[in-house]
């Protein structure tokens, strides 16, 4: 998990797709510029970054389910809660499972946890667009370094 | 008005936050009630549930882009009625 790079997805674990369900894997990082300022003294993950890894989790899981034919963008977050903090060197378990499948949208409901305590949970859902030109090569790539394209071949 | 019309205009006036008065059978979606793309995939999700189908959104937009279909067709509320129905009418088929 590199938390200022917005590489909030260390492994992909588990790509269900029968059950349409994924689990990923992320290491809080000890040190970060985002600890510096939340808080002085306390460091915490802010919600938006594990809202953020929640939906990140998610859009693999479109990604993968779709063959990286489209790209999922976040467009709501419904039902967020944040049950507990996470502090630097938490291993978390993120999991989402696809809920809905419109025409051009997705919904999803994720959740992460940290040695099985419930940390946080919300229900997503992203526009599917077409890619962006060029974007689909750097999004395989990134799949790639977590796994996810592994876990699909 | 059908009982879809009812269930779609109540949608409509809880996800877009407008008064239901405001709503009317022959109400256009985007020009009369303001609704953008964004806030209409939160109503299609919210319809999608509701009667257990699949709004073809993309086809719809696709066709209205393309100059095959005017807006109206799709997106005046009487006519997205019309085809909830035909769309329910086809699951149970």
């Amino acid at each position: 998990m590199r938390l200022e790079y917005f590489e909030m997805i260390d492994r992909v674990t588990i790509l269900d797709r029968d059950a349409k369900r994924i689990e990923v894997s992320s290491t809080v990082p000890m040190e970060s510029p985002v600890f510096e300022g939340h808080f002085p003294g306390h460091p915490l993950v802010p919600g938006v970054l594990l809202t953020e890894t929640m939906a990140q989790a998610s859009g693999y899981l479109v990604l993968g389910l779709m063959n990286f034919t489209h790209m999922p963008f976040l467009m709501g977050v419904d039902k967020a809660r944040f049950r507990t903090f996470v502090g630097p060197g938490t291993v978390l378990t993120v999991t989402a499972q696809l809920e809905h499948e419109g025409s051009g949208y997705a919904v999803t409901k994720a959740k992460i946890a940290a040695e099985g305590k419930p940390i946080c949970d919300a229900e997503l859902r992203f526009r599917i667009m077409p890619f962006p030109e060029g974007m689909d090569g750097l999004m395989r790539a990134q799949a790639r370094r977590i796994g996810l394209l592994t876990e699909t071949a | 008005m059908s009982s879809t019309y009812e269930t779609v205009a109540g949608i409509i006036s809880e996800t877009a936050d407008i008064p239901r008065e405001q709503i009317t059978p022959e109400s256009h979606a985007i020009d009369d009630l303001g609704i953008d793309s964004l806030a209409f995939l939160d109503i299609a999700f919210a319809i999608d549930k509701a009667f257990g189908i699949k709004l073809p959104l993309e086809q719809w937009t696709q066709e209205v882009n393309e100059g095959k279909a005017p807006a109206e067709e799709y997106f005046v509320l009487k006519n997205l009625v019309a085809r909830i129905d035909a769309l329910i009418a086809a699951k149970a088929a």
